[in-house]
């Protein structure tokens, strides 16, 4: 209860983790180590729009010339090979195509072009069928922009990348931890919790989906978060050999998002979606028929061989928007008087994983122009990923199977995920024990069977690495028990 | 590393693999090898604690394990070798296998592959149910496993959808371990699952089977709360005003099995987009030479003796091919009318007597069977009822081919 957290910040997304990594780059004068906070109302970082997208590393062109969309975008992109090798990520630039039919997507296109070309996006060009067909096989329409430095990532990889790497660099986690109240008391923020009290110098707000209310209780009025649900749907990696870069229509500027696009994803699953529909709560993943069906037949335009018999799943993520009206309104990120020693982020939409290590920085900046930030002697910008056993090379694999027998038993056969990796994921550092959180890090139940093989082995190892009864396995959220005790005994 | 050379390598060690590989050692080969991933032999097996296993292949009734551990004890008695905890991560169509358990990765050159991996449950997610995204949705041989070998207990009221066998099984399971297993739903106008599964299972323990409903909605944030049920009409299309909610914790979902060939495919194993398993000869060759196929990794099987039939004759094929290096050659390509799901095999050589297993697309009573060749009736036979659930099988004696053009089965009113 005496601690008093030099930074707190309210969400473990993909903003808040880059947040909390680009600011434990520093101290805050006075302070000899990090000493930061990040609450989570989830049991797991990367539990809603963070995870739920593309995963595509945006260009940057879709964005308006001047905004902090189109900035941090295209800075976002041009520094993520770097972002990706000190967090040790798979990321591609695989480039992408927005193809066109007709002669209005063609004036789309050149808007779109020279937008780009305003925002600083390198590469852009138009291309005729021919070269569309060299590019991208199998795809339909006539002609395309391409652009070279889009890419694909893993929002999950990315989001807990961070995370562990701010957690290396001292930040604290603490997850199952909604935000209930929040009130300044002496030039100190004090912040209720659904568990306790907190007590911090600064509060920077990344709570995405519930930033307009985190903003209210930081004394900030006049937003409104306008929840839009995409939907997607999850195609076997059979689909994957057909799709080697994300594959987006012409853009409907009175849509929600970018339309129906096609995305390969960097394990060689391939997704269709997101839909985009506005809803009145904030927390409805739901998958519904129409867009389900809609998905199918928009997808199958793009790409002629997309089947049912390819479905393996749906998932649906929420925009976080500031505008019910379609279109776009552009980031806020403010260090506002009325609310001294904080950072307010809202609205934090799509392009927001591409742009949240920009982001981390302009919060920084931001926090600069009030207050003497020295240097962390001590960060270090580089986190090592787990062992992914059938991406490694015969001989390393051997070697592994050597020094741990673990990794010569498969758990999940569809993705070939051995039990030394669901083990190393258990005991991952934040402590997250969920399925979900299991499964986002080493992606066993991600396959084709979903689970069919695995899921009864992984559940088991929870239990007895975490000392867990049946009934306390949580799926991702509290309340999410999968069990309702033993059969019998 | 070495490459280990063996005569017959048997991928999966359930069912059809320990029929397969005792029939082989029966018939003289010598050299074979066993490779399961699970820690006993076995397979599915294992889990399907319910009697009613053997009656056409032992005449008695046994429990799965029961019925497994026959063919294990004779595994065991003629010193067949095999590996348990080692799972194949890659087949070539040269015959060669990698296969990784925790004493490290091994390489095998076989001379025939036997495929005996046997099949997963369709999901959820290939279905695209929709609603909101809970826990408390089990595919039934998920649940079966937790109940029966995890000692743990799925949910405590329950709903299932699908008629298949397994999801019947589970209805009754869950039942005696004393969970409220409220309904059956199921999206055809007729069971899925065997006759005797639907008399056993749900009617003798009061449990209503609705057919013709599809689950239109799932209701719960966190764990299930409830479904939407529909009336389907004939397109499958649920009937708009027919919604009705019932509240449960638990969905079982028996809705289909899909045999499990992503190594076989890797292997260059081309499929049959009917069964989802292999294009077969009546030798149960598969398109690559040297690699056959048996049991539910070929279709999926109704009874469990079947498959070890299915797998005893495919090893009567495969010491055929060992011994000489080669099969005869199958060009009479087995057509079907509407009528008729599949066939198998898909392909003959009409110089031998041939076994065809197929199964109707609809129940069907009073019909005629026919095998039609150049125009010309070759075969007939009087079926007084054929269901989906249950294969039919009819045999051709080498004598009815008159050619080698194609062969067409068909059934008429």
């Amino acid at each position: 209860m005496d601690r008093i957290y030099d930074f707190t910040i309210i969400g473990a997304g993909v903003v808040g983790n880059a947040v909390a990594r680009e600011l434990s780059r520093y101290l805050l004068d006075g302070s000899k180590e990090v000493n930061m906070a990040v609450l989570e109302k989830e049991l797991d970082v990367v539990c809603e729009t963070s995870g739920r997208n593309s995963g595509v590393l945006h260009a940057g062109f879709n964005n308006k010339p001047g905004s902090k969309m189109a900035k941090f975008c295209v800075e976002g992109n041009l520094e993520f090979d770097q972002v990706a090798k000190e967090l040790d990520i798979p990321f591609v630039r695989t480039g992408k195509v927005v193809v066109g039919f007709d002669d209005d997507d063609m004036k789309q296109l050149l808007k779109s072009k020279e937008q780009g070309d305003m925002n600083g996006c390198p590469g852009l060009e138009i291309i005729d069928k021919k070269r569309l067909n060299e590019l991208a096989q199998n795809v339909g329409g006539e002609f395309a922009m391409y652009s070279p430095m889009t890419g694909i990532m893993d929002p999950f990889d990315y989001t807990i990348a961070l995370a562990e790497n701010a957690y290396d660099n001292g930040v604290e986690y603490y997850f199952g931890d909604a935000v209930e109240d929040i009130n300044r008391v002496n030039e100190l923020y004090i912040i209720k919790t659904k568990k306790k009290t907190y007590k911090a110098k600064w509060i920077i707000n990344c709570a995405g989906l519930n930033s307009d209310k985190i903003s209210k209780m930081l004394g900030i009025d006049g937003y409104e978060i306008y929840p839009c649900r995409g939907e997607y749907i999850i195609l076997d990696k059979k689909m994957g050999e057909y799709l080697n870069m994300p594959v987006y229509p012409v853009v409907n500027p009175k849509q929600g998002g970018l339309g129906i696009h096609l995305t390969p994803s960097v394990d060689g699953n391939v997704f269709i979606g997101p839909s985009a529909d506005y809803l009145d709560c904030c927390d409805d993943y739901s998958a519904t028929k129409p867009v389900i069906d809609m998905l199918f037949e928009e997808g199958k335009k793009l790409l002629p061989y997309i089947k049912r018999e390819y479905f393996i799943r749906n998932f649906s993520g929420i925009r976080p928007k500031l505008t019910n009206k379609g279109g776009y309104e552009d980031f806020v990120i403010e260090a506002r008087d009325e609310a001294p020693n904080t950072v307010n982020l809202v609205g934090i939409e799509s392009p927001g994983l591409t742009s949240a290590t920009p982001i981390g920085r302009e919060v920084v900046r931001l926090i600069k122009e009030k207050t003497l930030l020295r240097e962390n002697p001590n960060f270090n910008p580089f986190r090592k990923a787990q062992v992914v056993f059938h991406k490694q090379p015969i001989d390393v694999q051997r070697k592994l199977i050597e020094k741990d027998p673990n990794y010569g038993e498969i758990v999940c056969r569809c993705e070939t995920i051995t039990k030394a990796e669901v083990l190393n994921a258990i005991n991952n550092p934040l402590g997250v024990d969920t399925v979900t959180g299991i499964k986002y890090r080493c992606r066993c139940m991600m396959g084709r069977c979903q689970g069919g093989y695995c899921q009864t082995r992984v559940t088991e190892l929870i239990q007895d690495v975490k000392h867990k009864k049946r009934e306390e396995i949580l799926y991702n959220r509290e309340g999410s028990y999968m069990f309702t005790g033993k059969v019998r005994g | 590393m070495a490459v280990i050379n063996k005569d017959v390598i048997i991928v999966g060690g359930g069912a059809g693999g320990l029929a397969a590989a005792v029939e082989l050692r029966k018939q003289g080969i010598e050299d074979i090898l066993i490779i399961e991933r699970e820690k006993e032999l076995g397979g599915i097996l294992r889990q399907c604690i319910h009697d009613g296993f053997g009656l056409t292949r032992f005449k008695e009734t046994l429990s799965g394990p029961e019925y497994a551990q026959r063919f294990i004890d004779e595994v065991d008695k003629l010193g067949i070798d095999y590996l348990t905890d080692t799972t194949v991560l890659e087949i070539t169509s040269d015959k060669r296998i990698t296969s990784v358990s925790k004493d490290g990765l091994n390489e095998y050159q076989a001379k025939a592959i036997v495929l005996t991996m046997g099949c997963r449950e369709r999901t959820r997610g290939a279905l695209s149910i929709p609603g909101s995204r809970p826990t408390g949705i089990y595919t039934a041989g998920v649940a079966q496993m937790y109940v029966n070998l995890k000692n743990t207990m799925v949910g405590r009221d329950v709903m299932i959808l699908g008629s298949g066998d397994i999801g019947l099984i589970m209805a009754r399971r869950l039942t005696l371990e004393g969970a409220n297993v409220h309904a059956v739903f199921a999206r055809g106008d007729t069971p899925r699952g065997l006759p005797r599964n639907v008399e056993q299972c749900l009617n003798d323990y009061n449990i209503p089977l609705y057919l013709s409903h599809n689950v239109t909605q799932i209701h719960g944030k966190n764990r299930l709360e409830g479904i939407t049920i529909s009336e389907v009409g004939k397109d499958n299309a649920p009937i708009p005003g027919t919604e009705k909610y019932y509240p449960c914790d638990t969905l079982i979902l028996s809705v289909g099995l899909i045999p499990e060939n992503e190594l076989s495919l890797k292997a260059g194993v081309t499929l049959d987009n009917r069964t989802k398993g292999a294009y077969v000869d009546e030798n149960y060759q598969t398109n690559v030479e040297g690699i056959f196929a048996a049991g539910n990794v070929l279709h999926v099987h109704d009874l469990v003796d079947f498959v070890s039939i299915e797998a005893e004759k495919l090893a009567d094929a495969v010491v055929e091919y060992v011994k000489n290096n080669s099969l005869p050659e199958c060009p009479i390509v087995v057509e079907t009318d509407k009528m008729i799901n599949y066939t198998i095999p898909q392909k003959i050589s009409g110089n031998r007597d041939v076994s065809l297993s197929f199964r109707v697309k609809k129940n069907v009573k009073n019909v005629t069977l026919q095998v039609l060749q150049d125009g010309e009736t070759i075969y007939k036979k009087k079926l007084k009822k054929a269901i989906t659930s249950e294969m039919e099988q009819i045999r051709l004696k080498k004598d009815l081919f008159k050619s080698r053009s194609n062969i067409k089965v068909v059934i008429t009113v």
